[in-house]
């Protein structure tokens, strides 16, 4: 179990909105205690950012548009964070996705998370994503230019590696 | 008779036309809800595939015989493609 529960951290665990973020400025917070001071029980952060891929070889860029349910995204992703929580010791676990209008290359999604070692973190970091891909209500819509948009399909493989985790 | 707000998101709301809808329903199941809606016609009919559209409840997800009641916020969505 943690040492500290990650729900006793003082930075949000769950942000969702429109503009971009620094990955700098969230991993230095998550390292950082609630009094500013380096957080020195930490021997390990993890990460993950997930970008927008231009589907559409060729000139024309393709815009994404990332529909969400406000308040079900947030509850569902504080809920995996607590499942990640129960299941390793984490110090700290960072969420944000953004929502709107995507293009390539933009960032979607973070997750960042700190442990005393490195397979808490890690693995848990690879935990929250797969989760987060099945659960976490979002909806990616695409649009390619001279083309009618598409709402992206889910993948089995997603399922597949969110079943992956399920104990025995 | 509950009221209920009925929510739907993606294709499902493109196709219905309905982001949401406040409704008195007799349904005192999800399943009883998808039966009365797919009596609508038309792209309504999709709501039946229980296994691919998914129902939450105030924001939760739950299985099909969670029941409904009285000022619940109840959402059907198509699989997620978040992340």
């Amino acid at each position: 179990m943690s040492q500290q529960p990650a729900s006793a951290q003082q930075i949000p665990r769950v942000e969702v909105y429109e503009r971009d973020f620094d990955v700098g400025v969230e991993l230095r917070a998550l390292r950082t205690r609630p009094d500013g001071e380096p957080d020195t029980r930490v021997g390990a952060v993890a990460s993950f950012v997930g970008t927008v891929r231009d589907l559409n070889q060729g000139d024309a860029v393709a815009m994404l548009t990332l529909e969400h349910y406000p308040g079900m995204t947030e509850k569902s992703i504080e809920e995996i964070i607590d499942q990640a929580c129960e299941r390793w010791p984490l110090y700290g676990v960072k969420v944000i996705h953004r929502v709107g209008l995507l293009k390539p290359a933009d960032q979607i999604v973070f997750v960042g998370v700190t442990s005393a070692h490195r397979e808490a973190a890690l693995q848990a970091c690879a935990f929250v994503m797969d989760y987060l891909k099945t659960l976490a209500p979002f909806w990616k819509k695409e649009a390619l230019p001279g083309q009618q948009s598409r709402w992206v399909d889910a993948r089995e493989s997603d399922q597949q590696a969110a079943n992956r985790w399920q104990k025995a | 008779m509950p009221t209920i707000n009925l929510r739907l998101f993606a294709l499902l709301r493109e196709q219905t036309g309905v982001d949401r809808e406040s409704l008195h329903t007799s349904a005192q199941s999800i399943s009883a809800l998808r039966a009365e809606l797919v009596q609508r016609g038309g792209a309504w009919a999709s709501l039946q595939e229980s296994a691919r559209i998914k129902a939450a409840i105030n924001q939760t997800l739950v299985g099909e015989d969670h029941a409904i009641g009285d000022g619940d916020e109840v959402a059907f969505f198509p699989p997620v493609t978040g992340g």
